[in-house]
């Protein structure tokens, strides 16, 4: 009998979302989608406010990486007010935005991997959802819960010194920052009681690491095979070819490593890169232009800059690096749960990142901006937790916004979430006489490594409940299974 | 003391407040001892299973989805509390409430200088989603709320202070400093 499941709303990821699985006669999996099922407007009512409030209003369109819509639109009013297209700050302006971004990247990451993703691998994918949360791993593996608790308190701890608070803090403005880092909050950072220092974060990354490692060892198949598909990888990279998730020129390759975007620069990027708008959902399917709809879209986030750079900048990090190309003999990745592999081992770089900065002096330095000829259009590109994010903003002679263009990291990943989520349905769920709770979580597992964030993804406006609905071949519905 | 059942949603916000829920930090394992939580964005529980004692709204409400959890809460659970801007006044979300929401969907849509050659003017508008509303709601223009937490986000302390007063049945007393709100 056909059927229609609907997941929703889709769990343990950062906002909301909702699946759609329809399944035939002869129990085969025919169409699914993600939709996002929520619109807010931000590109339209942002229009005639001034400029500088850009950077403390669009971040509240997401309150989990605030940091990276604060930091992305910093990066395009720069640009407006002069500063330069990434480099041209001051060096305390400069590094307390690093500084930010990488204790924004280092309290994303461990919120999604211990906080929503390790239950699944605690438990066990099909275990009984009622431990299988946050609350069960505490009740379960304290130590594990405790480290993750703690992470990300350091974390926020680091944006509330570089922003002025945990969420939605106001740090960066148009051509650098408001505040440098005294050194009393650096020691306080540094060497911070325990458990709460830079050393002690370096030694709990290489920690989950080894966790996740050991994972893998003993669940090959399933992280290898599971929603392994090829694609295309984007994401900026420093002029040299290293990972930088601050700043950097936009590339892209191919399945098997060939440059398709070879290096340009973040300001040309609608030259590049183009959406596709889909009436099932609020999110647009980006794709870069050359290539077109069907062969041009890609992956972004942790597995994609993995794919893109050519080394990591951090000595331990680096050796990680090494260790995850080799496995795939130096060809990119294409394996979705090798996303967490990935997001673990930027925790590690973020870790030492953070080490770094933290004992450069020029955080105490006091030119904190500089201004220079103003322009109409600015761009600004970072990697957020989750991937690439353009923020584009143009401006009149009053100061105030005439545009606003968002193309937020979930965005980019539109398309391989949607294929992930297919892939998954037909293998757990095809010709199976009964779908049970445990195949419909294996869907959100799929979606959950690319830790969507779907608050950003609405703002355009959206929700995301994982609903599968059965349906026939008339679309009425026969069976409607809501997680 | 028996434990006290709580529940979450996040409606038209931004998942700000219950990252700040989170930002509580270590007192999480505090918070495990005195409540259990049913359906919320952070275990699997997807509906409610049980009556619960405290429902803790994010967000205003901008679509027909948005309105249904929210009733759904207020049945479903004795005490209800606005968190945040977004719950209490509709927030950064209610900025949109002057203009026409056609004019925010075609700059998304249609006019935005990266989307692809829509000439049928494609918007979103299938079955599976949601009806917009006109304006974005603040949850008690909706139903009856009993409390309300402000700030963009609440402070974590705020929101700790106030569910061990309201669990635990003891006085708020809140120092200046944690009274303040942007």
């Amino acid at each position: 009998m056909p059927k229609k499941i609907t997941i929703e709303p889709v769990t343990r990821v950062e906002g909301h979302g909702k699946v759609t699985i329809q399944i035939d006669d002869a129990g085969q999996v025919r169409e699914t989608r993600l939709h996002i099922v929520e619109f807010r407007g931000f590109e339209r009512f942002v229009q005639g406010r001034p400029y500088w409030e850009a950077p403390v209003l669009v971040q509240r369109l997401c309150g989990i990486c605030p940091v990276s819509h604060h930091l992305a639109a910093a990066k395009a009013l720069d640009v407006i007010v002069g500063a330069g297209t990434g480099l041209g700050l001051t060096a305390v302006g400069e590094k307390m935005r690093r500084l930010m971004h990488y204790g924004q990247i280092f309290q994303s990451h461990v919120l999604h991997f211990f906080h929503l993703s390790s239950p699944d691998f605690l438990f066990g994918i099909d275990a009984d959802p009622a431990i299988r949360n946050i609350i069960g791993v505490v009740m379960h593996h304290k130590d594990l819960a405790v480290q993750g608790v703690m992470m990300r308190k350091y974390g926020q701890e680091i944006i509330k010194y570089t922003a002025g608070k945990k969420i939605h803090g106001t740090g960066a403005i148009p051509g650098g920052i408001n505040k440098n880092l005294s050194i009393e909050e650096r020691d306080i950072l540094l060497h911070g009681a325990d458990p709460l220092n830079a050393d002690k974060m370096v030694e709990w990354s290489v920690g989950a690491l080894a966790f996740f490692k050991a994972y893998h060892k003993n669940n090959k198949t399933l992280v290898d095979t599971f929603a392994e598909f090829p694609s295309n990888h984007l994401s900026i990279v420093r002029a040299d070819g290293a990972m930088d998730l601050y700043n950097g020129v936009l590339r892209a390759v191919d399945t098997e490593g060939t440059r398709i975007l070879d290096d340009v620069d973040c300001q040309d990027y609608d030259k590049y890169i183009e959406e596709e708008v889909r009436s099932w959902s609020y999110m647009k399917f980006p794709y870069l232009k050359h290539l077109g709809k069907e062969n041009g879209w890609y992956r972004v986030g942790p597995l994609a800059r993995l794919n893109t750079c050519d080394f990591i900048p951090t000595p331990l990090a680096q050796r990680e690096f090494e260790e995850f190309k080799a496995y795939t003999h130096g060809k990119p990745n294409n394996m979705t749960l090798h996303y967490h592999w990935a997001r673990l081992i930027e925790t590690l770089h973020a870790a030492e990142e953070i080490k770094n900065l933290l004992i450069d002096t020029d955080l105490q330095k006091e030119d904190l901006v500089v201004k220079g000829k103003k322009s109409h259009r600015g761009v600004g590109v970072i990697e957020a937790p989750r991937g690439t994010l353009f923020h584009h903003y143009e401006i009149n002679d009053n100061d105030q916004i005439t545009l606003a263009n968002l193309i937020v990291s979930t965005t980019n990943n539109n398309q391989p979430m949607n294929l992930a989520v297919n892939h998954t349905a037909k293998s757990f769920m095809n010709g199976q006489k009964e779908i049970t709770e445990g195949m419909m979580n294996a869907v959100e597992v799929a979606i959950r490594a690319y830790d969507p964030c779907l608050s950003c993804a609405t703002h355009a406006l959206g929700q995301m409940p994982l609903e599968m609905t059965l349906v026939n071949e008339n679309n009425e519905i026969i069976d409607c299974k809501t997680k | 003391m028996e434990k006290k059942i709580i529940a979450t949603t996040s409606l038209a916000g931004c998942f700000g407040c219950h990252m700040s829920v989170l930002d509580i930090d270590e007192r999480i394992l505090d918070l495990i001892e005195l409540v259990e939580f049913n359906k919320s964005p952070v275990d699997d529980i997807k509906t409610f299973t049980k009556p619960v004692d405290i429902g803790i709204i994010e967000g205003g409400c901008c679509n027909s989805e948005n309105v249904e959890v929210l009733r759904s809460f207020r049945k479903n659970c004795k005490i209800l509390i606005s968190l945040g801007e977004c719950a209490i006044m509709g927030g950064l979300p209610a900025l949109r409430n002057g203009i026409p929401i056609e004019e925010c969907l075609n700059e998304a849509y249609i006019n935005g200088p990266t989307v692809g050659l829509n000439t049928q003017h494609i918007l979103p508008n299938d079955d599976e989603l949601p009806m917009l509303l006109d304006k974005v709601y603040p949850c008690h223009e909706i139903v009856k709320i009993d409390y309300y937490l402000p700030g963009c986000p609440p402070r974590a302390d705020l929101i700790w202070e106030a569910l061990v007063a309201l669990i635990t049945g003891s006085k708020l007393d809140l120092p200046y400093e944690v009274i303040k709100f942007d």
